[in-house]
C-alpha cells in the first residue's frame, strides 16, 4: 500500500531524529551508521521504528530501543519501537565512511565481507593497526569488551587494540 | 507437528543455551588467564541472547502464556529440558572446554539446519543470527581442545580425561523422542542419524589434531529432555534462581 502524503512526512520526520540516536557501546557512531536503523514504517496511523540487534545478546538493544522510543514519541505519541531478527545483521551494512570512523577512534573496522569464512576470526587476515597503520599484529582473543569486537595487539607500536569482527 | 511438540522443540533450545549460559557466567573473575575471562563470559551472553529468544516463542505457545523470565526464573529442575551435559560443574578449565567443544559442534549443526528450513520462520530468523556467533565458539573451543591436547602431557592428559568422563552424556543428544521425530518429520529439525555422523566425524578430526582419542564402550546417560536431571542441576539453579523468587515481582 503506498503511504500517504501525511503519513509520508511523519515516517520522515521520525526518521530524522532516531537517525540521529548513538550505538551506547560505540558513542560516536549512530545506529544508521551501524546498520542497526532498518526501518520507519506506518503501521495503524502510527510510526514503527524497526531495529535490528548485532548479536543476539547485545544488552545495548534494551538502551537503543529506548532511545528510539524517546526519540520517535517527540513527533509522534503514540510511535513504537520493534526489534526485527531478520534478515541477520551483517557487518557487511557498515559503510566504508564508517569504518573510517571507528579508525580514528581506536577500533579496527571489519575487513571484507562476512560470506568470506577465512574472516571469521581475522586469524588468517591482516588487521592493520589504528594508531601505526603496520599490519604487524596478532589476535589475542577473538572476544572483546563487547559481543562484537575481538582483541588485537599491535607487534610494532605494542598498543592493544580492539577489532569489529566480521559477522 | 503439535503446538505441545514445538514447546518442547523450543524449550529444548531454551534450556540448553540458558544453562550452558549460566555455568559460563560462573567463570567470570575466575578464568585462568583474562583472554579467558572475557571470552567465556561473551560466549555466556551470546547463549544467553539465544536463549530469550528461544524462551519468548515457548512462552507464546503455553496455554497460559508465559514471558522468557518467567520461564527461566520460575520453573523447577524438573520442568527443564536441557542436556545432561550442560548442567554438569564448570571442573577445572579443561573440563568446560572439553564441555563446550562437544556441545558447539552439536549446536552448530543443529542450528545451521534451523536456520535453513521454512518450516517456522520465527527460528529460522532466530537461528540465521545464532549461527554467526556459535561459529565463532566453535572455533575457540576446538583451537582450546588442540592447545591443550597437543601442549605438555599434563595439559593432554587432562583434557583426555575430561572428553572420557564426559563422554557418557553425548549419547543423549541424538535421542529422539515424539516431539522431536515430529520435528523432523515436519523438516523443522534434521534428521539426528545424519547429524550424529557429521558430529562424530568433526568431532574426531580435532579429536586426531589434538592427539586426543575417543573413550571406547562408555554407557551413555540420558533423562535431560525427560526433565530427568543430574543432582547438579537443581544445586544451579537454586544460586541462578534465588532473587527472582524471593521477589517475584522484582523490576531492575
Amino acid at each position: 500500500m503506498k503511504m500517504s502524503e501525511d503519513h509520508e512526512k511523519l515516517a520522515a520526520s521520525v526518521l530524522k531524529r532516531v537517525r540521529k540516536v548513538m550505538d551506547p557501546e560505540l558513542p560516536f557512531l549512530t545506529i544508521e551508521e551501524m546498520g542497526m536503523l532498518r526501518d520507519v514504517i506506518i503501521e495503524d496511523e502510527h510510526c514503527v521504528v524497526i531495529i535490528t540487534p548485532t548479536y543476539s545478546g547485545c544488552p545495548a538493544t534494551d538502551v537503543i530501543s529506548e532511545d528510539c522510543l524517546l526519540a520517535a514519541r517527540v513527533i509522534d505519541p503514540r510511535a513504537e519501537v520493534r526489534i526485527a531478527m531478520s534478515p541477520a545483521w551483517t557487518t557487511d551494512w557498515i559503510t566504508d565512511e564508517t569504518r573510517v570512523k571507528m579508525t580514528t577512534h581506536g577500533i579496527a573496522p571489519p575487513v571484507g565481507q562476512s560470506h568470506d569464512r577465512a574472516f571469521l576470526t581475522g586469524d588468517d587476515r591482516t588487521i592493520p593497526c589504528p594508531s601505526c597503520k603496520t599490519s604487524e599484529t596478532k589476535l589475542v582473543s577473538a572476544f572483546g569488551s563487547t559481543a562484537c569486537k575481538a582483541s588485537f595487539t599491535c607487534l610494532n607500536c605494542l598498543e592493544p587494540f580492539e577489532h569489529f569482527k566480521c559477522i | 507437528m503439535t503446538n505441545s511438540q514445538l514447546t518442547d522443540i523450543l524449550l529444548r533450545l531454551g534450556d540448553d543455551s540458558l544453562v550452558l549460559s549460566q555455568r559460563l557466567g560462573e567463570w567470570c573473575g575466575h578464568a585462568p588467564i583474562l583472554e579467558e575471562d572475557i571470552a567465556l563470559t561473551n560466549i555466556a551472553l551470546d547463549l544467553l541472547g539465544q536463549t530469550q529468544s528461544y524462551l519468548t516463542l515457548a512462552g507464546n505457545l503455553l496455554s497460559e502464556t508465559k514471558t522468557d523470565d518467567e520461564l527461566a526464573f520460575h520453573r523447577d529442575a524438573t520442568d527443564f529440558q536441557n542436556l545432561l551435559l550442560l548442567e554438569q560443574p564448570n571442573g577445572h578449565f579443561g573440563d568446560t572446554i572439553a564441555r563446550q567443544f562437544l556441545f558447539d559442534i552439536f549446536s552448530l549443526l543443529k542450528v545451521q539446519h534451523l536456520a535453513s528450513q521454512s518450516v517456522n520462520t520465527d527460528i529460522a530468523a532466530i537461528a540465521a543470527k545464532a549461527v554467526k556467533e556459535i561459529r565463532y565458539h566453535v572455533d575457540h573451543s576446538s583451537k582450546w581442545v588442540v592447545r591443550l591436547g597437543d601442549g605438555t602431557p599434563e595439559s593432554h592428559d587432562r583434557i583426555q580425561k575430561s572428553i572420557n568422563d564426559l563422554w557418557k552424556f553425548t549419547g543423549e543428544m541424538f535421542m529422539c523422542d515424539e516431539s522431536d521425530n515430529a520435528g523432523t518429520q515436519a523438516g523443522l529439525l534434521p534428521d539426528y542419524t545424519s547429524m550424529k555422523i557429521e558430529w562424530l566425524s568433526r568431532v574426531e578430526d580435532t579429536l586426531n589434531e589434538a592427539g586426543l582419542t575417543i573413550p571406547e564402550n562408555v554407557d551413555m546417560k540420558s533423562g535431560g529432555r525427560r526433565g530427568q536431571h543430574t543432582e547438579h542441576l537443581s544445586i544451579m539453579l537454586e544460586e541462578m534462581q534465588v532473587l527472582p523468587r524471593l521477589h517475584p515481582r522484582a523490576n531492575w
